[in-house]
């Protein structure tokens, strides 16, 4: 037996002969890899090497002050206990909603599914922004139901509500894929071995979803430490954390190199995360989707639980219901807290200041998303269907933007892009080249997972019956992955309308987009036009996915609409 | 047209081994004349699918040729070929309904779409497909799946039918009436036919001839009936139906067979050319049907004494494993209904005729 570095030259020498003989695939990875290392690599290569070295000369000058500092120290703590309490909220009401949805038969199912949903489909502080109107100073509850006079809801406390509820939905996603592809059989296996259903429940349901549990868990804490708006809107001085940090030190110091430093701790723990679930969590994992989900039995949980179990669902859905009904008052109200009485001034302040934020958004999310679905399936058809040297670092890289928290990747846009021949800062390209490449991952995995489920003899047929390869990668693949294609675009549509982490960093005079409008509004007090502005975000998410909807239905056979959730 | 395989060889990297190569398919020369129906059998891991792959050309061939009517066609890529395959899985395509898969190689060819229209109707109509050409393929069910399969590969008129083991999906039922289908469209539109299985069973149904092979190699190519009666050597023998081997010596060389002794009992059994010299130790292949079993033989002349070890009753047939002074015997036989079931532990004449005898040298395991 070889060592395993000998092995891999052996099959990398074969894998580059190989490539010798296929030119346009030789073309086609070697300029997606160049993208990727320009617009994924460079950036955070420039984080790291301004931050290490900040004038001329390499150094820990940085990192000393910073880590040498109690308020920094203090942030990083503020960042993870964040980050770790979110993913123990929102994984355990997703866990909720999930088991519930899949294991029982509780009414209301589809309106739960709704409730579950909505929060991904909106800018992730929405919830904040509720928080405010509801308990805040001037809050509808706090103040005119309880009449308090201060009420603490800045810091951890109302972060964490926020949090919980923004991040809650992909932990759910998650769940319920596990709870979906574990089946029934299994639960009923254990009764029928003299299990109760208390029993079976803790010795088989719940260890065969620990996996999923702990990836749910592992993606929370990802998503949350990286999380910028909530924190900066609810954290307050309070409770300083550092993804707010990096954006206060560039932004309100103008402290780049700072920032960087900042970005590069930051990283750390997202990154660890990140490597946790990838390589050690995802190999746990007991059951492969065999893209026929055996029927979830209905019986494994006994009536009381189940009415317990839909309180539950239905109390965290009414919160949720709570949070948009406030934004919804919220954008037709006066003023709010003082004067309820219906208005369309914040809509008219949103159409005619806002109006040019509403259009750049649109426009660079309508051009972002069809190029990231592309660039998603490619690359995942290249990684399944080819052989080339460097394929699993193509994955690799591609994926990685995933782990890496948007003010990360600001920063390092700013840097990587602020001088010709590289002159993006300020223009459109810059907000359109940072969403494509941030959000191709889903593409990837949506594209990747079709590609496994179609057998390899259903290429080999079409080449048999007389089609040439390019024949059969138009004919047969490629609309096989157009359910896949569509679900990457739709993920990568509706985060390039409602992210905000790295595009704050990168929006200009000429470029703004709806989400930092909504931050500025919220940050400058006028609550109704953040509002307004939600709204209007929101019914154009779900306008656009309607319209996607409609499409498909009409093109492709109704089944390809079940892979859109 | 004929499809002849000229010492082809076919070598794979080992995956556990860099610079190791592992042997599929080993020196196999084959002539698959026209119209005929031939079946590559044997088990798993023998070579049958590698070969199969490589006349398609999804594999090209380490070394030697394929040829197709007369042409090489070693190096030419799979959709050049004309050889049209049902696969395993089907592999029907998921987004296309039946009519579109079937017209699917016709268009490759850029057939007018009337005579695309056309043809694919009168095919449909012949493997009983009528009236489901809009189906989604996810709505058939797996014999009309497999039909599909089947009526895309004849639609294009390919000069060679492949068949990557179609039958293995289909539960047992099906899977015989589709063996009769298989062979009587085959015979019917007399295409040149190349069928892997390893199913025995319906090697013996459908073919012309089969092809056994074991480790890469052709152990014996012959006629179904051949191949079960006159086995080349031991593997084959054992691979095709079940089997006794009983050990003997050649007493004397005559004109019609040769005596052999087994177990102090002499008899003629016929041998074919060369027959093995005086004094050879040889190897009786007795199939356990053609023996015959005697209850209470005592005092009665029934060649062979053994007792029962084992009786399992099987609906048509009887199964018993016959002490023979030590030596297991497996005993089939027909009609227990008439004959009732034997006992355990009871003792039993037995013989065979010996014209049902088939002779191989003692020392003949497969061919390597």
């Amino acid at each position: 037996m070889a060592d395993p570095f000998s092995q891999w030259k052996h099959r990398t020498i074969h894998d580059l002969r190989r490539l010798r003989n296929e030119p346009i695939l030789a073309v086609a990875v070697a300029a997606i890899f160049g993208l990727l290392l320009l617009f994924i690599v460079y950036p955070l290569i420039r984080v790291f090497a301004v931050s290490f070295i900040p004038d001329g000369a390499p150094t820990l000058r940085l990192y000393r002050e910073f880590l040498g500092g109690w308020f920094i120290r203090q942030a990083l703590l503020n960042s993870v206990v964040m980050g770790v309490l979110t993913a123990v909220g929102g994984t355990l009401i997703g866990f909720l909603f999930a088991f519930a949805l899949t294991r029982t038969d509780i009414p209301g199912k589809p309106l739960l599914t709704a409730a579950a949903i909505l929060p991904i489909i909106s800018p992730p502080f929405v919830s904040a922004l509720s928080i405010i109107l509801l308990f805040g100073n001037n809050g509808l509850i706090t103040r005119q139901l309880l009449g308090f006079q201060e009420f603490a809801i800045y810091g951890l406390r109302g972060l964490l509500l926020s949090q919980v509820f923004t991040f809650f939905p992909v932990a759910y996603l998650t769940l319920r894929g596990v709870l979906e592809s574990l089946g029934g059989t299994l639960e009923d296996a254990a009764m029928n071995l003299g299990a109760t259903r208390w029993k079976a429940f803790w010795r088989v349901t719940l260890p065969l979803c620990l996996p999923g549990i702990a990836s749910a868990l592992l993606v929370l804490f990802i998503e949350s430490i990286a999380d910028f708006g909530n924190p900066l809107i609810l954290g307050g001085s309070g409770f300083p954390v550092l993804s707010v940090q990096v954006y206060l030190q560039v932004t309100g110091m103008y402290d780049l190199p700072g920032g960087a430093a900042l970005a590069v701790i930051l990283l750390v723990p997202s990154v660890t995360a990140f490597l946790v679930q990838r390589y050690w969590v995802a190999r746990k994992r007991y059951v492969t989707v065999t893209g026929k989900p055996t029927r979830a039995v209905l019986k494994v949980v006994s009536p009381a639980t189940q009415w317990v179990l839909f309180a539950a669902c239905t109390a965290v859905a009414l919160f949720v219901l709570l949070f948009y009904a406030t934004i919804l008052v919220g954008a037709f109200s006066k003023a709010w807290g003082v004067d309820h009485s219906p208005t369309l001034r914040n809509f008219g302040y949103v159409f005619g200041v806002g109006a040019q934020a509403i259009t750049d958004t649109l426009v660079i999310a309508v051009t972002s998303s069809p190029l990231a679905g592309l660039l998603g399936m490619g690359i995942a058809f290249l990684v399944m269907r080819r052989r080339f040297p460097g394929r699993e670092a193509m994955e690799f890289i591609s994926i990685l933007n995933f782990a890496v928290p948007g003010t990360v990747i600001g920063i390092g846009y700013i840097l990587a892009f602020n001088q010709k021949p590289l002159l993006l800062t300020g223009t459109a390209l810059i907000l359109i080249a940072n969403f494509l490449f941030r959000y191709i991952p889903v593409g990837i995995q949506s594209g990747t997972a079709v590609l496994r489920q179609i057998d390899p003899a259903i290429e080999e047929a079409a080449t048999n019956l007389g089609a040439t390869t390019q024949t059969t990668f138009r004919r047969i693949t490629l609309p096989l992955l157009v359910p896949a294609f569509f679900s990457g675009l739709v993920f990568s549509f509706v985060r390039a309308m409602t992210a905000i982490s790295a595009a704050i960093f990168l929006v200009s005079a000429d470029w703004n987009l709806m989400t930092v409008q909504i931050l500025s509004q919220t940050e400058a007090g006028r609550l109704g036009a953040a509002a307004a502005f939600s709204v209007l975000l929101i019914l154009i998410i779900m306008a656009a996915i309607g319209l996607i909807r409609l499409i498909l239905g009409r093109i492709f056979d109704y089944r390809y609409q079940a892979t859109f959730g | 047209m004929s499809v002849v395989l000229e010492q082809v060889t076919k070598t794979f990297e080992d995956p556990h081994r860099p610079g190791g190569r592992v042997t599929a398919v080993d020196d196999v020369s084959l002539v698959i004349a026209e119209g005929e129906l031939v079946t590559l059998l044997g088990p798993s891991g023998c070579g049958k699918t590698t070969a199969l792959r490589m006349i398609a050309g999804f594999e090209l061939p380490t070394a030697g040729r394929i040829l197709i009517d007369g042409h090489d066609v070693s190096r030419l890529p799979p959709h050049a070929r004309n050889a049209a395959m049902v696969f395993q899985s089907y592999a029907i395509f998921p987004h296309l309904t039946v009519a579109r898969n079937v017209a699917f190689g016709l268009e490759m060819r850029g057939l007018p779409q009337g005579e695309i229209a056309s043809r694919v109707r009168a095919v449909l109509e012949l493997v009983e497909l009528s009236g489901l050409e809009h189906r989604s393929p996810e709505q058939l069910s797996g014999g009309q799946q497999q039909r599909v399969a089947l009526a895309r590969a004849i639609v294009t008129e390919p000069r060679v039918l492949l068949f990557d083991e179609p039958l293995s999906n289909l539960d047992a039922k099906l899977r015989e009436q589709m063996r009769v289908e298989v062979r009587r469209l085959q015979r019917r539109l007399q295409i040149t036919s190349v069928y892997v299985t390893h199913d025995q069973a319906e090697a013996m149904a459908l073919s012309d001839r089969i092809v056994v092979m074991e480790a890469g190699r052709v152990q014996q190519v012959a006629a179904p009936f051949e191949v079960y009666a006159r086995p080349a050597n031991r593997f084959v023998a054992d691979f095709l139906g079940r089997v006794n081997f009983l050990e003997g010596r050649v007493v004397s060389v005559g004109v019609t067979g040769v005596i052999v002794e087994v177990q102090g009992r002499r008899m003629e059994v016929p041998w074919r050319l060369p027959a093995p010299p005086a004094g050879a130790a040889v190897t009786l292949v007795v199939r356990p049907e053609t023996i015959a079993l005697t209850p209470d033989p005592a005092g009665r002349d029934t060649g062979f004494r053994g007792s029962i070890r084992r009786a399992v009753y099987l609906g048509a047939t009887a199964e018993y494993e016959v002490d023979w002074n030590g030596t297991p015997l497996l005993v089939v036989s027909g009609n227990p209904l008439e004959q009732s079931l034997i006992p355990e532990g009871a003792a039993v004449g037995f013989d065979f005729s010996p014209c049902t005898v088939h002779l191989l040298p003692a020392d003949s395991p497969a061919r390597s």
